[in-house]
């Protein structure tokens, strides 16, 4: 490989953001002096140094914190220390909204204008502001973003914040925010706020019968001993007690579904990763959580991060990992923070680490941040993340189960399903199932946002119908009459009143040609402008496709066109044409792409279209395409583990 | 596999029955779809698929009908099963096929492409026309500094383009990515599959991706060794020699008067075979047989760019 690099030399405060991570370079092939006697006519370090590749997303990271961009020298550095070519370097940190490439203020706000912020004032809030969008001023920035994962307490921001003169600042995001409150941000000010509670059912009076929100609002999430006088660590000794193949059977009669949309059997995929031939094998939490309207995973791991930590040990003991990797998104700094001290804290007590509860047994987990990508949440794509390449996802076949993390079987779960197994663990795989329904067992998340007049997580047993969730979270927001539900996310769909009664299990909803997706139930009142809605959603999956495949990454900035036409109302051609083209697009992009991203990206839509919701256009119209969409995730995955 | 790997004598192949539009074929365990479609004459569009380099399957252009896949499958990277039933000619894949034409047609400038691609877009009728007016084209370096994420909404009426101008930084050779289709097959053979310099990768993400040098550097400031093994490599006319831009330029590029020669690289002893493109009984551009056992269609600077002593102004 020619690792050529320019001569931008970097600088001590560029040299020292990227040491600060791999610590000083011992070669000169990493960028260190050279040993005179030892490489007077020999070369070392290449071969650790490529070894290293997975570190290139931490130190972008660690670079843009410290230097608040990611600078010609810096990346010349980092190219040099990871022995990775120049030009692949810039490819991922040009793959990442939170990475920058050109140089930028300290101070970036990233403002929610997301589909449940729209229904709460993000707009308004966004047009207080006397700055355009990406203009500069006095050390400061602003920037839209797309769902911040706090749609509960729209509007909502994030403040993503380098060091200044040296000073480390944390970022933050916080929800509701004002347009004085980032005002003041930007102004080089802070702002404290406490958010209300996320789960209503945990406030007085208490729903009877939680399980996965059983600590929450009870728990403190920073005190493991705290954690384990509310009955945490006991499921890991149980599991323990029962051995591999035991919690395997467990997990297996539980008959525990995946839910991070794609729907699959759990046990089955444990299954495959424990008996995979190829060491090692490596578990990965899928803690990504970008759908909009999605924030279940942020509240379970905020509220109660040691949970996680346990399931993921527990599942790693099962299946043969030593190493887990828990991939959390780059915009959720509190439950970062959390987990982080989470982990520490069981790494200190012997819960992780080399002799786990005194085991024998060995599981060390990381944590590994995102930096703004949706497309990371895709399994695959998740794992060319966590390897130092661009989050685009990978063919499949191979399975991550048989050739996944760095090519080895691997085990990769959603946050909210690793945080089932404890229940599954702690009474037995067929007590699981008896809540819920035959194919949906157990019980599950449901992020109710928009506008609803108690916005938050809800745990319910499968079966509850879409009415009663309304009904449980106090129905529309002032009582105003409801106009459309989007239920999965925005690669979910809309849901017509007369279907309200469907029980909201994964047949269920398959039989209604939907999807429970991440779980999302976002409600719209008669004054939004639901084409507005629509085409937020479009811009979206325009600004998070990877760019792979044709279908997708051109398609959806046709399908986008199409519907601003659509709703400024001046058609190419005509109204029908456009719906028409929409119809096609949205059929080659349900067959043709190659992740679940754009094969759901026209799914919302053409449910609008189909159930006459699109103003100017009436619900028989021919040319809409009610063809089922594929659930979310990869070609065959449902398939084949 | 890479298909230029080493050609290792294992064991006999097991062989497999795959059936195709009703009628039943026994292939080589570990062909593709499309070697088979390609053994039957079946005319199946490829875009960034190349016989020497390996699949990256994103144009999604090759796409068949599998029994028991809910969606297409790309026929240049799935591996044949026994029993398999493939379908290439339904209106599913014949629509999969015309709409990723037209994407890219109504968004790239397609009118250097291989003479294969205009075939094809006639055959599936490709009709960009309803997708509006070309939009604007982009500034220099304007569509290199998008930020990932972002982008601006257009009023919708016309349809969003890469157009923009041609870089042009070195006396060899010119990437006008107005007619880049993002095939990745240029950072393939630049990088891994051929060239081993990773001179360029892809950037950027989305509509916004673009192929690029760190920074979008000029060729001369990045790692580029001017092997031209990604002209050889592009479809769409996109990276073409500098001695074939000027006289399109000018209007001087004339293929009526073009001819084709083949002869062996005189400057080393790997002895390349090189395919010269003359016009005039002057070299124009250099290239080299893709199925050649030695080159695989890929060169060096000198065998590509080392011809003016040959021909001295
Ligand atoms: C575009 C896209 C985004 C995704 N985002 C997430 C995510 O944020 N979290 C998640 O758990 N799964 C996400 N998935 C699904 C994962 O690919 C995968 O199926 C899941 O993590 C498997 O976990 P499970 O079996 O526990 O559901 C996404 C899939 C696609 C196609
Ligand atoms: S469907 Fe979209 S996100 Fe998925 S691989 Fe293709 S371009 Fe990338
Ligand atoms: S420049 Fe040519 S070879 Fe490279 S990606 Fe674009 S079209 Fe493909
Ligand atoms: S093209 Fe390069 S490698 Fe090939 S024979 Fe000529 S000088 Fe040698
Ligand atoms: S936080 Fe704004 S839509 Fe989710
Ligand atoms: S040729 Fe098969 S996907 Fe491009």
């Amino acid at each position: 490989m020619d690792l050529y690099l320019k001569h931008a030399e970097p600088t001590a405060e560029e040299r020292a953001a990227v040491d600060a991570e791999l610590g000083v370079p011992t070669t000169r092939w990493a960028g260190g002096d050279r040993d005179r006697a030892e490489e007077s006519r020999v070369s070392y370090g290449g071969r650790d140094a490529r070894a290293q590749r997975h570190l290139l997303l931490p130190i972008l990271h660690a670079v843009q914190k410290r230097l608040g961009w990611i600078s010609d020298g810096s990346l010349n550095y980092v190219a040099r220390r990871l022995t990775v070519p120049p030009a692949e370097v810039y490819g991922v940190a040009t793959f990442y909204a939170m990475l920058s490439t050109q140089q930028r203020p300290p101070t970036v706000a990233h403002v929610c204008d997301d589909i449940a912020c729209r229904t709460n004032g993000a707009l308004e809030l966004i047009d207080a502001f006397d700055t355009t969008d990406g203009e500069v001023r006095d050390g400061a920035m602003w920037v839209r973003s797309p769902c911040l994962g706090l749609c509960e307490h729209a509007p909502a921001a994030m403040f993503q914040l380098a060091d200044v003169d040296g000073r480390p600042r944390a970022d933050f995001a916080t929800a509701p925010v004002t347009a004085a409150q980032v005002g003041a941000v930007l102004d080089g000010g802070w702002v404290v706020t406490e958010p209300p509670g996320s789960t209503p059912q945990t406030q007085a009076p208490r729903a009877e019968g939680l399980r996965l929100l059983r600590r929450i609002g009870v728990v403190d999430p920073d005190s493991l001993d705290d954690y384990r006088r509310h009955g945490g660590y006991t499921a890991l000794r149980r599991a323990l007690q029962l051995g591999p193949a035991g919690v395997l059977r467990e997990v297996t009669d539980s008959k525990l579904m995946g839910r991070g949309g794609a729907a699959f059997p759990t046990g089955v995929k444990w299954q495959a990763v424990a008996s995979a031939p190829a060491h090692p094998h490596y578990l990965i939490c899928n803690a990504d959580e970008s759908e909009p309207g999605t924030f279940k995973d942020r509240v379970l791991m905020e509220s109660d991060p040691f949970a996680l930590v346990e399931a993921m040990t527990i599942a790693g003991l099962a299946t043969g990992c030593e190493r887990g990797y828990l991939y959390i998104r780059g915009e959720y700094p509190l439950a970062t923070a959390r987990l982080t001290s989470a982990i520490a804290q069981a790494s200190a007590r012997g819960l992780l680490g080399e002799d786990v509860m005194g085991s024998g047994m060995r599981f060390e987990l990381e944590l590994r941040r995102g930096a703004g990508a949706y497309i990371c949440g895709e399994e695959t794509a998740l794992m060319n993340s966590i390897e130092g390449y661009r989050g685009e996802p990978r063919n499949k076949p191979p399975f991550p189960t048989v050739a996944g993390l760095f090519g080895q079987p691997t085990l990769i779960n959603n946050v909210e399903t690793l945080v089932n197994v404890l229940d599954v663990v702690l009474t037995n795989g067929p007590a699981y199932a008896e809540v819920g329904t035959e194919k949906s067992t157990g019980t599950k998340l449901f992020c109710l946002s928009g506008h609803v007049e108690r916005p938050g997580v809800y745990e319910v047993p499968f079966g509850t119908t879409l009415r009663e969730m309304l009904d449980l979270a106090g129905g529309v927001k002032d009582g105003r009459p409801l106009q459309a539900v989007l239920l999965g996310g925005a690669a979910g769909t809309f849901i017509p009143e007369e279907q309200f009664d469907t029980p909201l299990t994964f047949e269920g909803t398959r039989e209604i040609g939907a999807s429970l997706g991440s779980g999302v139930i976002l409600l719209f009142d008669d004054t939004v402008d639901l084409l507005d809605v629509l085409t937020r959603m479009a811009a979206f999956f325009r600004d998070e496709s990877c760019g792979q495949c044709v279908p997708c990454r051109v398609g959806t900035v046709r399908q986008e066109e199409a519907l601003v036409r659509l709703a400024s109302g001046s058609a190419n051609g005509s109204t029908a044409a456009d719906v028409d083209l929409l119809g096609e697009l949205s059929l080659v992009m349900k067959d043709a792409s190659i992740c679940g991203l754009g094969q759901t990206a026209p799914a919302a839509l053409q449910s609008a279209l189909a159930l006459g919701l699109v103003p100017g256009v009436d619900s028989g119209h021919p040319g809409v395409d009610t063809s089922r969409t594929p659930e979310s995730s990869t070609d065959e995955k449902q398939e084949r583990p | 596999m890479r298909r230029n790997a080493p050609v290792m004598l294992g064991g006999v192949r097991r062989l497999l029955d795959v059936d195709i539009d009703g009628t039943t074929h026994r292939v080589p365990e570990g062909s593709t779809i499309l070697d088979v479609l390609r053994d039957q004459d079946i005319d199946t569009p490829t875009l960034c698929y190349l016989g020497n380099l390996t699949p990256v399957n994103a144009c999604r252009v090759c796409m068949v009908e599998v029994d028991g896949s809910r969606v297409l499958v790309p026929s240049c990277s799935r591996r044949v099963e026994d029993g398999m039933v493939v379908k290439t000619d339904t209106d599913r894949v014949r629509h999969s096929r015309k709409m990723v034409l037209e994407l890219l047609a109504s968004s790239t400038d397609m009118s250097l492409a291989e003479d294969a691609v205009h075939r094809w877009m006639d055959d599936y009728q490709v009709d960009v026309k309803r997708y509006g007016p070309p939009g604007p084209p982009a500034g220099a370096g304007e569509r290199d500094r998008r930020q990932a994420g972002h982008h601006h909404v257009t009023d919708g009426m016309t349809a969003e383009t890469v157009a923009q101008p041609t870089k042009v930084d070195n006396e060899l050779y010119v990437r006008d990515y107005a007619r880049c289709i993002l095939c990745y097959k240029c950072v393939e053979a630049c990088g891994e599959d051929a060239q081993n310099t990773f001179a360029i990768a892809v950037a950027g993400r989305g509509f916004d991706a673009t192929i690029a040098t760190e920074f979008d550097v000029a060729l001369p400031d990045s790692a580029c060794v001017y092997c031209g093994n990604c002209i050889g490599v592009c479809p769409t006319g996109a990276l073409m020699p500098k001695s074939e831009y000027d006289m399109r330029q000018a209007g001087t590029w004339d293929e009526s008067r073009q001819d084709q020669v083949t002869t062996v690289c005189t400057f080393c002893g790997v002895g390349c075979n090189l395919e010269l493109t003359t016009q005039d009984n002057r070299i124009v551009r250099v290239d080299s047989p893709i199925d050649h056992s030695v080159t695989h269609g890929h060169l060096c600077i000198k065998g590509r760019f080392g011809y003016s002593h040959v021909q001295p102004d």
